[in-house]
């Protein structure tokens, strides 16, 4: 063994054995450092003969490189074990809970206001609205129903005090019809309307509320018939529960604002003991609907000759309870988180055609 | 509208059955809302008889029998006071189940002797109320035959909602005409069903009665004839027991033909006692505060709207609602009036609305009675009084002239496929006409019934085709699509709306939906209602709602005491103000707004800041210019007036209100601790202007913005907004960002003042800034904030 070689073992064992950054800087010194052993020996070469230059450079570069290369490895080796030393020392108890996110959550009755605007916008319907604090003639008196009619009491209808002489009887709508007038008098036909909003009547038991959520539908054009309603309404349902075997009966009845007027059975069949839509092992009243009577097309400034259609009008809330499985209204409006939180729906469920309309 | 099979059946041919009749009645438009057959449940009680009653060795009070009812003597014991050997009653064996005391029959022991079975009450089979003794049958009753079919109860009771437009279905006969018309068989003729020879008025010799009308506008006819010499005993039971199926007691023979023939064929009827009136009839206004006592018991005063039928001292009717108590009929009663009338249709729904009286009359003459059948309902009345009574008939008054007035519709047969989008042909279209009482002549002139005041119009006749065709067999015809992919119809308002509950339920709030009423009380720290019900459900729902959060306060309050422990509500609809109802979000945040956990320590309620951070993010969502906006004051008095706030674009535009809910307002609802709460305003957010969807071009700077810490003493009242505005105004160019990171006060900073730390961001353009521009820039700084009193802290 030559001295270059055991010089280099010498080194390369006291690397190794390096406990920590510190030594192994003490080795590098030694061996490398400005008064280092190797580098003691580079300086040898300038006083060597070209011939013991040839012969002795090459090893004792080796040398140096070996060496640096041992004290980077090392360097490395030692980082690695700090960086572990320390991580170890960070470790955390994992299984701590963080911090809870809130999630918020959308009422049923909007949810489903998204869905029927989904599903009508593809029929080309459009969203109208009107005032909930109604005058006597937008809400009765334009719809066919006079005064001291029949329909007015069954109306239940909530009413403002009267003013000085000659202004309008005021009221809390009664139904989501009054949007059917406003409409036919602002827009040129064809229209196509859904209206969704608050209605109010003077009732207050299980099944209802004295303020419930309508939603209306009108379209007026040249040609409609009874059939353009009976597709409509079926088509609506169909997207609406998402269900081919929806299927659809109507029953002859009256409101004074249609005529031909007929009230829409939807067949439900019983699943782990609720009703679900589809299927006809019963039939539970969802709308009511009807060819516009020619009276009303004629109050709005249009003339019935020229012009007719047909207006349909629903319950959202009984249509949210039907899609979504509650069976008792008055929760809706109670503001309940825990109901909130059930019934609710992420903001992330938004209704779209290519998704589904339901969530 | 209540009646039996066999009712129906005297009015309709039919071979129909029970089930087919009550799909036709639906299929038609005469909703079947329920059948019931009152003898099913009672088809295993037969009628029997007592062959011997002897005294219980154990018991006083209850006797041993021997009954038969049809196989044979059977052992039964019996507490009835009236059992006795030779009772005819009704009897029920072992597993009968008997609906009056729910329970099922069986072999019993009582006292130590065998029972097998039970001798019934009426009110134990449900009959009736009585339960001191056992039915007691007539002697001839036969033996073993079941009780149901004895009593006629095996007679279904059909229940039909009939529609405001469907006088003429208010009466038997009009349903069964309809049937008629719809295939089920066919209509017996009127005088047929009567027993009557011909359907006309009968004759009489006694004076005719003093009645007139001297309001033709409320009672424009008053047809009245009298017999004298009447017996007013028990009804004959085929009329006392289609009363009894339907729900009506029957009272006297008299007032019982009277309800019959409201529900046989819609004409009510009334009958006065000639003995207890004084001088003629009038139909007549009543008098301001006049008063009647009505035959429910009740006094009414009445007003000069009304019509009333009263003689030369008093009242005896509300026209076409109710009789009066003083001159109805007993059974002393020996003349009689018969009163077949018309009364106006809309009189006597205001009369009704304003009395809040309902009855069987009002029902039907608001609906419209038939004005051509006065004379045939005085008729049908006075021959079943004549039959049931007996007496003397006399001649007929009649006064004023009914409404009937020959309508005729110019119909085209076309309508029916143009309109009800079923083709029919005119000669079926013809024929339903007919049957239903239309007569149409050869050019399709149509005249209306006069029992049909409904129908005024083509679109009343297609009804008529289509509902007795069938409206089931009009084909589906889709709605003509535009061509393309449907094209979006939302509003900007509708699509604010959405973002707005979509933003809001992303931040974990959750979306209530609360009245649109409250009380006064609630309303008051909002500015009050400005729209209250005349007639409200009660005092809690009674003004419209100035803002929403009175109703998210209320809402939190209920969850807080179910336990909650922190409640984050929004809702989005509208306030009710003088001038508009005004598109609100509101947003209540009580409780807690941070639990105590192992990083954050204890827990800690909402705080102003949390309602500004929601406000500010829902602005955001909203498209609203959120840096642009100014905190301004003047939240109103429901909030802490010193932590609200508004927030404003320029200084007139209130975009939402924000801040901690007074404490007052708070405890009203019985709330503990501090409440936040947000109010945005969706009608005063600014539209977005469309560009298109093009967006500028992307143009990052090209060198990296320097930032430079400022901190300021100033004036401890400053509004910090104010210090960071001065500052971003202080060199437009350079700054583009000012943000305030601390606030001291406290040791160094003297008493009134406090020490304000920004963080200036500072763009350079195309070139770097120099040491000089960045100084000028600090002065700039500088100077401005010291134009406020604020003063760089060393």
């Amino acid at each position: 063994m030559t001295d270059l070689d055991h010089m280099r073992d010498n080194l390369l064992a006291a690397i190794d054995a390096s406990g920590g950054l510190d030594a192994l800087d003490t080795v590098r010194v030694g061996a490398l450092g400005k008064q280092g052993s190797v580098t003691g020996l580079l300086k040898t070469l300038g006083s060597m003969s070209p011939e013991e230059r040839q012969a002795q450079g090459p090893q004792i570069h080796a040398l140096r490189e070996a060496v640096t290369a041992a004290i980077a490895n090392k360097k490395i080796a030692l980082d690695r074990a700090d960086l572990d030393a320390r991580l170890a020392r960070e470790t955390l108890d994992m299984t701590l809970p963080a911090d809870g996110v809130q999630m918020g959550s959308i009422h049923p009755v909007s949810q489903v206001m998204d869905e029927l605007a989904e599903i009508f916008a593809d029929l080309g319907f459009a969203v109208a609205t009107g005032p909930e604090i109604e005058d006597d003639w937008h809400n009765f008196t334009a719809l066919n129903i006079p005064e001291s009619h029949p329909a007015r009491a069954m109306h239940d209808t909530f009413y403002f005090p009267e003013g000085a002489e000659g202004e309008r009887k005021m009221l809390l709508r009664t139904h989501t019809s009054p949007v059917q007038i406003r409409t036919m008098l602002n827009q040129k036909p064809p229209i196509r309307i859904i209206a969704p909003g608050r209605t109010y009547r003077s009732d207050s038991d299980a099944t209802h509320t004295p303020m419930f959520h309508q939603v209306e539908g009108l379209v007026i054009d040249k040609g409609i018939t009874l059939g353009h309603l009976k597709w409509t309404l079926e088509t609506f349902l169909k997207a609406f529960f998402e269900r081919d075997d929806v299927v659809l009966r109507l029953r002859p009845s009256y409101f004074p604002f249609t005529e031909p007027s007929a009230e829409v059975d939807v067949g439900y069949t019983m699943e782990k003991g609720k009703r679900v839509i589809g299927g006809s092992d019963g039939w539970m009243e969802v709308l009511g609907s009807g060819m516009v009577h020619p009276k009303v097309i004629a109050a709005c400034g249009l003339d019935p000759d020229e012009w007719q259609g047909f207006a349909f009008g629903c319950g959202i809330d009984r249509l949210a309870m039907l899609k979504y499985g509650m069976d008792d209204l008055r929760p809706f409006f109670d503001g309940d988180i825990r109901w909130l939180k059930h019934y609710g729906f992420s903001a992330l469920d938004v209704p779209t055609l290519s998704g589904g309309v339901g969530a | 509208m209540k009646f039996t099979l066999s009712w129906l059946k005297e009015h309709l041919e039919t071979e129909a059955s029970l089930d087919a009749i009550v799909e036709a009645l639906t299929r038609i438009g005469l909703e079947v809302e329920g059948v019931e057959n009152p003898g099913e449940k009672l088809a295993a009680f037969k009628v029997a008889k007592v062959l011997s009653a002897a005294p219980h060795p154990q018991a006083d009070k209850l006797q041993i029998l021997s009954v038969d009812a049809g196989d044979g003597p059977l052992q039964v014991v019996c507490g009835a006071p009236n059992a006795r050997a030779g009772l005819v009653g009704v009897f029920g064996a072992p597993g009968a189940y008997v609906p009056g005391s729910d329970m099922t029959l069986k072999v019993a022991e009582i006292r130590g002797v065998v029972s097998n079975g039970m001798m019934c009450s009426t009110r134990e089979l449900e009959l009736g109320e009585d339960h001191d003794g056992i039915i007691e049958l007539p002697a001839d009753a036969p033996i073993g035959t079941p009780y149901p079919d004895y009593a006629g109860l095996n007679d279904p009771v059909i229940d039909v909602a009939i529609t405001p437009n469907r006088q003429d279905c208010m009466g038997v006969r009009g349903i069964a005409r309809d049937l008629a018309a719809a295939g089920l068989g066919t209509l017996t003729p009127l005088a047929e069903v009567y027993r009557m020879t011909v359907l006309a008025p009968v004759a009489g010799s006694d004076p005719a009665p003093d009645v007139r009308t001297e309001d033709p506008a409320g009672c424009p006819a008053f047809f009245a004839q009298a017999v004298s010499g009447v017996t007013n005993g028990v009804s004959p039971a085929w009329m006392s027991q289609k009363l009894t199926a339907i729900g009506q007691k029957p009272i006297s023979v008299l007032v019982d033909i009277t309800n019959f023939v409201s529900v046989d064929l819609g004409r009510p009827l009334h009958v006065y006692d000639r003995a207890k009136l004084t001088g003629g009839l009038v139909a007549r206004r009543a008098k301001d505060g006049e008063q009647v006592l009505a035959l429910n018991g009740k006094t009414y005063s009445l007003d000069a709207t009304m019509t009333v039928i009263a003689d030369d001292v008093a009242v005896h009717d509300i026209g076409g609602i109710m009789g009066g108590e003083h001159s109805g009929v007993s059974e002393t009663t020996t003349d009689v009036l018969i009163e077949c009338a018309y009364f106006d249709p809309d009189h006597i729904a205001r009369t009704g609305q304003k009395l809040g009286l309902t009855s069987d009359a009002r029902t039907r003459f608001e609906r419209g009675v038939d004005p051509a059948f006065l004379d045939h309902g005085l008729a049908i009345a006075t021959h079943l009084v004549l039959e049931h009574c007996g007496g003397t008939p006399s001649a007929i008054t009649r006064a004023g002239t009914p409404p009937v007035v020959a309508r005729s519709i110019a119909y085209d047969p076309a309508r029916a496929e143009t309109l009800g989008g079923l083709a029919i042909a005119p000669e079926r279209q013809k024929a339903i006409l007919e049957r239903l009482g239309f007569t149409v002549d050869s050019g399709w002139t149509v005249t209306v019934p006069s029992w049909r005041r409904d129908v005024d119009g083509s679109a009343d006749l297609v009804e008529e085709v289509i509902r007795i065709e069938g409206i089931d067999k009009v084909p589906t015809v889709p709605l003509e699509r535009a061509p393309g992919v449907a094209k979006p119809t939302a509003t900007p308002e509708q699509k604010l709306e959405r973002r707005l509950r979509r933003g809001a339920a992303a931040r974990g709030l959750n979306e209530a939906v609360t009245w649109s009423f409250l009380s006064e009380a609630e309303a008051a720290p909002f500015g009050g209602g400005a729209w209250s019900l005349a007639n409200p459900i009660s005092e809690d729902l009674k003004v419209m709602r100035p803002s929403l959060l009175p109703g998210l306060l209320a809402a939190a309050a209920r969850n807080l005491k179910r336990g909650a422990q922190s409640v984050r509500l929004f809702e989005i609809g509208r306030r009710y103000l003088a001038d508009a109802e005004r598109p609100t979000l509101g947003v209540v945040l009580a409780g807690e707004g941070r639990a105590r956990g192992w990083q954050q320590g204890k827990a800690a309620p909402f705080d102003a800041f949390d309602a500004k951070a929601e406000a500010l993010a829902l602005l955001a969502a909203a498209g609203a210019p959120v840096e642009n906006l100014q905190v301004m004051g003047e939240a109103g008095e429901a909030w802490h007036p010193g932590q609200s706030g508004t927030l404003r674009l320029g200084p007139k535009t209130v975009l939402a209100t924000f801040g901690m809910v007074h404490p007052l307002t708070v405890r009203a609802y019985d709330l503990d601790g501090p409440v936040a709460a947000v109010e945005l305003y969706l009608d005063a957010m600014p539209g977005k202007r469309s560009t298109g969807f093009m967006r500028p071009a992307y143009a990052p700077p090209a060198l990296q913005a320097v930032r430079r810490d400022f901190a300021f003493l100033v004036p401890a009242e400053l509004a910090a907004d104010a210090l960071v505005r001065a500052v971003k105004g202080a060199d437009k160019a350079a700054i583009t960002a000012v943000r305030l990171f601390d606030v001291f006060t406290g040791a160094g900073v003297d008493e009134g003042q406090k020490s304000l730390a920004l963080e200036v961001t500072l763009q350079p353009g195309e070139k770097s800034f120099t040491d000089e521009e960045l100084k000028a820039v600090a002065d700039k700084v500088v100077a401005a904030a010291a134009k406020l009193g604020a003063v760089l802290r060393g």
